[in-house]
């Protein structure tokens, strides 16, 4: 056990001897164990790399990591190689021996498990070359390939904690100004300036202040604040050590969603080693500060990531909103002042006081500063996490960095802002990505998700899907919401299924502005920006609902059916024997048919089909 | 009140909701959400008799109690199968064909999402989005992710869990 740090020069001195006992031209394999990549098999590959390095009497210790989230998720489970940069996708444990010896051992590459950029088809060595990444500015996702993230050491040796010593020298009240005059704004959503939320935090009466993590990270879609979690907990908590020392807080809880179980473990792990150290605890580094932090874990309720109902939440209470008349800032959790910041907020202030209000400026917009990380989803070719300057174009996004629409489908919408953003299309895609430009467009940043539709999508379906989601998640606390999302969504049913009409839709129009002027919170207010925006980009797709009884995109199942198409089936008989409803008959070798009065249109005709021979119209 | 609370829970199963109670200061009421999880975690789901335990030990009234626990959907007021099968039904999922996955599922096994097969076998889930959306669709049988997922796929996965039960 290593003893409590005494002050920011034993900091220093600890960090040195880590550096000293590192050569930092040695070779090290990281293996990317992020949601996606673990998904894909990463833990049994790093679990291969492990055995096959000691079989060679590698040390393990030091020239194998796990890391977190590496965000080209598409190409997963990816592993890195240091200092060379090489990256491998797709990575089996079958290619791991050959990995180990060539590579890690002979510090050659191994071509075949390189990335290949499709527009050249040249192989990409390192990450600079693939494209996906060399159009990136990732300040706040770099060092999650450069650590491990269950070791404070590794943080340190990269320079962790660094920031607090320097906030330290600096006084609370120059921090404040510092984090005020980066423009730095809430990642969670809203983007209400963090600076002025702290001064109306530290400036509240009372002598017992919190701050708060939101890693609530509800959004379905959205995976960024996970990966910030997993990979690099402590950038977090040394912003929340900073954040408490500007405010004035002793007390910390970061309340994180239990769908995220790794998440919990390392950001408990995090703080607990953090408190080992004397980095959290009574006197943090010798000073005047006292703080420690508690991981509070979520129920599984969408509207917990709303502040109020969130500090209800962390009360031991129903996750209900309340009237926020009086801002958390003056009464918040326990009605003590209280400052609640989203996960990647949190991650920017240890680089705005290292670095300067005016490096942070120098990123982004005007009025929206800095980087962003999306989680970039959907019918996208490149999917996975992506760090960009405030302000790239959707466009940027979309088609530079996640390389377009997978089959040469054509791009339909992007959906931005979680359940209560906005689907935008394609006349749309040079819009530049910020908190302001969003908003006037009817959709908005949210935390960051970007859901990439293409022709194959329904609007309707989609709109119809959202609904349902809020419609589940309301906490029942205003009538408009708990029964207005509802009537709203059988409202979508009916035009998905055929009964709609005109009037149906006239009905939502109104209803929808109902909802959104008499709920308490955001959650009820902003529940109808998924079926206003496709009812205004996309108002065509619900005419074809309601006036053909057609779904362009044949994804409503009451307005479509199954066939096979005669010149395509070779009668393999495949779909026939797997059919739940013995709906398909043909003769061995002859075209086969489905009996439309039995198909339940459940698809996995079309799914075991070899020869693509089942139409859907 | 000894007797109600003993109901349905052998004294053996009060004692490992004693033990997990344990880590959490007595009155704190603060610690209520983390604590169901802790006491689920042992049985799966949350037993009437532990919720007034839980009541008892952070001294909350056993309707918050109640209340927060029918709140939130992570947690279990019924037995749960020996299998969870959870479709992810994320935005990414979504528009991947997840729908078509919970209906297979459901079909195949009987019951509706949130539910349990008769057998206690297997349980039948949604969950809002756990950030794989790279290998969406996605189904999770018993923490394991199976990505890329088909209707046909899902099928045969639900056949054997079920199947699994008929033969032992």
């Amino acid at each position: 056990m290593t003893a409590r740090l005494a002050g920011p020069r034993a900091l220093t001195r600890y960090r040195e001897a880590l550096t000293r006992a590192r050569d930092p031209g040695r070779r090290v394999v990281s293996v990317c164990v992020g949601t996606g990549c673990r998904a894909n098999g990463a833990r049994e590959v790093y679990a291969a790399l492990r055995a096959q390095a000691e079989k060679h009497g590698v040390a393990c210790e030091e020239q194998s990591r796990a890391t977190g989230c590496l965000g080209f998720c598409q190409c997963g489970p990816l592993l890195s190689v240091a200092p060379e940069g090489i990256v491998y996708q797709h990575v089996r444990v079958a290619d791991v021996p050959e990995i180990v010896e060539r590579t890690l051992l002979g510090g050659e590459t191994v071509e075949r498990l390189l990335y290949v950029d499709p527009a050249t088809g040249r192989p990409c060595r390192t990450e600079e070359e693939i494209p996906f990444y060399h159009r990136q500015q990732r300040v706040l996702l770099r060092d999650n390939a450069l650590l491990d993230p269950t070791s404070i050491d590794d943080y340190i040796a990269l320079g962790g904690y660094s920031a607090l010593c320097r906030a330290f020298e600096m006084g609370p009240v120059a921090v404040l100004e510092e984090v005020k005059r980066s423009g730095l704004r809430g990642r969670g959503g809203a983007g209400f300036p963090t600076g002025r939320k702290w001064e109306a935090c530290r400036d509240a009466a009372g002598d017992l202040r919190y701050v708060v993590c939101n890693a609530d990270e509800g959004d379905p879609g959205a995976f960024m604040d996970d990966a910030l979690l997993e990979g690099d907990p402590h950038s977090v908590l040394e912003g929340m050590i900073i954040g408490a020392f500007a405010i004035g807080a002793r007390e910390g809880y970061v309340y994180v969603r239990q769908e995220y179980p790794v998440a919990v473990e390392r950001i408990t792990r995090a703080i607990d080693q953090a408190r080992d150290l004397g980095l959290l605890g009574e006197s943090v580094l010798g000073s005047d500060l006292s703080f420690d932090v508690r991981v509070s874990r979520g129920g599984g309720a969408f509207v917990c990531g709303e502040a109020s109902a969130m500090m209800a939440s962390l009360e031991g209470r129903r996750g209900v909103p309340r009237r926020r008349i009086i801002h958390l800032s003056e009464r918040g959790l326990w009605g003590r002042p209280t400052n609640l910041n989203n996960v990647e907020t949190w991650a920017n202030v240890p680089q705005i006081v290292l670095r300067g209000a005016d490096w942070f400026r120098s990123m982004g917009t005007e009025r929206s500063t800095g980087t962003k990380i999306f989680s970039l989803v959907g019918k996208v070719n490149d999917t996975g996490l992506v760090e960009v300057p405030m302000g790239a174009t959707l466009r940027d996004i979309i088609f530079g960095i996640g390389g377009g629409i997978p089959g040469g489908k054509g791009f339909k919408a992007v959906q931005t802002g979680g359940p209560s953003g906005g689907c935008l299309p394609a006349e749309k895609l040079d819009t530049p990505v910020d908190f302001d430009t969003l908003v006037a467009e009817g959709s908005m940043m949210g935390s960051g998700g970007m859901i990439v539709m293409d022709e194959d999508t329904c609007m309707v379906d989609v709109a119809r899907y959202f609904l349902r989601f809020l419609a589940s998640e309301s906490c029942g606390n205003c009538t408009s919401c708990r029964e207005g999302l509802w009537r709203l969504r059988d409202l979508l049913g009916d035009i998905a299924e055929g009964r709609g009409t005109r009037d149906t839709i006239a009905l939502i129009e109104e209803l929808a502005d109902t909802v959104k002027a008499t709920s308490l919170c955001a959650l009820g207010t902003s529940a109808v920006n998924p079926v206003l925006s496709t009812l205004r980009h996309f108002r065509d797709e619900y005419l074809a609902h309601v006036d053909d009884k057609r779904c362009p995109a044949a994804v409503c199942k009451a307005l479509i059916t199954f066939s096979i198409d005669p010149d395509a089936c070779n009668g393999c008989t495949l779909c026939a024997a797997r059919c739940p409803q013995g709906a398909i008959s043909g003769e061995k070798r002859q075209p086969h048919t489905i009996a439309p009065e039995l198909c339940i249109k459940c698809g996995i005709c079309r799914d075991v089909c070899p020869r693509d021979a089942v139409r859907v119209h | 009140m000894s007797a109600d609370r003993e109901r349905g829970v052998t004294a053996r199963e009060l004692r490992r909701i004693a033990a997990v109670l344990a880590r959490y200061p007595q009155g704190d009421a603060g610690s209520l959400v983390n604590a169901l999880h802790d006491v689920q975690a042992e049985f799966r789901y949350l037993p009437e008799a532990a919720l007034c335990e839980v009541a008892d030990h952070l001294g909350l009234p056993r309707a918050q109690v109640y209340g927060v626990a029918s709140f939130y959907q992570g947690f279990h007021l019924e037995p749960r199968g020996e299998h969870t099968c959870t479709v992810c039904m994320g935005t990414a999922c979504h528009v991947r064909g997840a729908a078509r996955l919970l209906e297979t599922i459901e079909r195949d096994a009987g019951v509706g999402a949130g539910g349990t097969t008769p057998d206690l076998k297997l349980t039948v889930e949604e969950v809002n989005c756990v950030g794989a959306c790279a290998i969406g669709p996605l189904v999770i049988v018993d923490g394991e992710y199976h990505g890329h997922m088909t209707a046909d796929r899902v099928s045969r996965l639900v056949a054997k869990l079920l199947g699994e039960g008929a033969s032992r």
